[in-house]
């Protein structure tokens, strides 16, 4: 991914960011780059938060096989995320249930909490980014 | 207050670029800092020196710049995002710089806020 | 925290995805084409009207206007600002969630 050998970077702050993922992949370009600016933030030493919800929900699902749409598939790039030390993954449950999904169906570990601790997670960030 | 701002979109398609200028004059006319403006996904198009609006519109581009030399504005191009989309250094407008993603991180971490437009 | 909408109600889903999880006592700011979502009359404002009673929900008044609404147009428990009041309440309420 291109810049992740930012130089290292030592602020002595540690903030909570998060970074909401609510957009599918492919069909708009938000998923890819919003990783990129997740594995950036690896550098940073800061306290990393993924929120899935809504479609965002699909960019981590199983099987994707972007073969015949002539794209990368980014997949492999979220099972590296743990590498980085990210590992913050949370996925709100409605979301997955209204998409007939469940974690089994998700190609990395998270932590599938509900829509009300959702938004008590995200009210306790100190950054939240969205693409 | 220190305030960083984060422009997602290009210019004139969304109207995320009007709202973060309108936003950073009003803050700046406050006594608020802007930290750094950063420019990201299709918001690199901001910086786009060749961009030509008819002479009755804004000119959203030129906006962004002077305003940057008015206040001493860290205009900042997304490295990633811009060579994606064709935009390198010869074809910045005046007071934008390219540099990689660290710099939105750096701006969450140093300014109180961090505001997002977008689509 | 402060919540940011400016997708329509009727295009795009950003209004209820935040209207969903904005915890009570939450702000949250309509501006851009979510001001729509701000008018008497318009199908949303009972939705609109009941969150308005959780939290505190203000809409963009320039973005209003530029739309052919004026303030008393506003659904009743909702404030216009302009950017200044925009810009005031970024410095208020802490962290922004802009719903994209």
């Amino acid at each position: 991914m291109p810049g992740i050998d930012e130089p290292d970077y030592d602020s002595g702050v540690v903030k909570k960011f998060m970074y909401v993922n609510r957009k599918a992949p492919f069909g708009t370009i938000y998923a890819l780059e919003v990783l990129e600016m997740v594995l950036i933030s690896a550098a940073f030493e800061q306290d990393v938060h993924l929120a899935f919800v809504d479609d965002g929900v699909y960019q981590i699902k199983k099987g994707q096989d972007t073969k015949g749409i002539g794209m990368k598939s980014f997949l492999p790039t979220y099972r590296a995320l743990e590498g980085y030390d990210i590992e913050k993954l949370y996925v709100e449950k409605e979301s997955l249930e209204e998409r007939g999904l469940t974690a089994d169906d998700l190609v990395v570990p998270v932590e599938v909490i509900d829509r009300a601790a959702m938004a008590e997670l995200i009210d306790s960030m100190d950054v939240v980014l969205s693409g | 207050m220190k305030f960083g701002i984060l422009v997602n979109e290009g210019p004139y398609n969304h109207q995320a670029s009007d709202s973060a200028y309108m936003f950073a004059k009003a803050a700046l006319a406050k006594g608020h800092e802007i930290y750094r403006v950063f420019f990201y996904y299709d918001g690199v198009n901001n910086a786009n020196k060749l961009s030509e609006p008819p002479s009755d519109d804004r000119n959203v581009i030129k906006r962004w710049s002077e305003l940057a030399k008015e206040h001493k504005l860290d205009l900042v191009v997304c490295v990633a995002a811009a060579l994606r989309r064709g935009i390198k250094d010869e074809l910045l407008a005046e007071g934008f710089r390219i540099s990689g993603l660290g710099q939105l991180i750096e701006s969450g971490i140093q300014c109180d806020r961090q505001v997002v437009f977008g689509d | 925290m402060l919540h940011t909408v400016n997708k329509s109600p009727f295009e795009r889903n950003a209004l209820d995805a935040c209207l969903a999880r904005a915890v009570k006592g939450s702000a949250i700011l309509l501006y851009e084409d979510a001001v729509y979502a701000a008018t008497k009359g318009a199908s949303t404002a009972q939705r609109v009207g009941q969150a308005a009673k959780d939290h505190k929900v203000y809409v963009l008044g320039p973005d209003l206007l530029a739309r052919g609404f004026n303030e008393g147009q506003v659904l009743d428990g909702i404030t216009v600002v302009d950017y200044d009041g925009f810009v005031d309440l970024v410095a208020e309420l802490g962290t922004v969630n802009a719903w994209l």
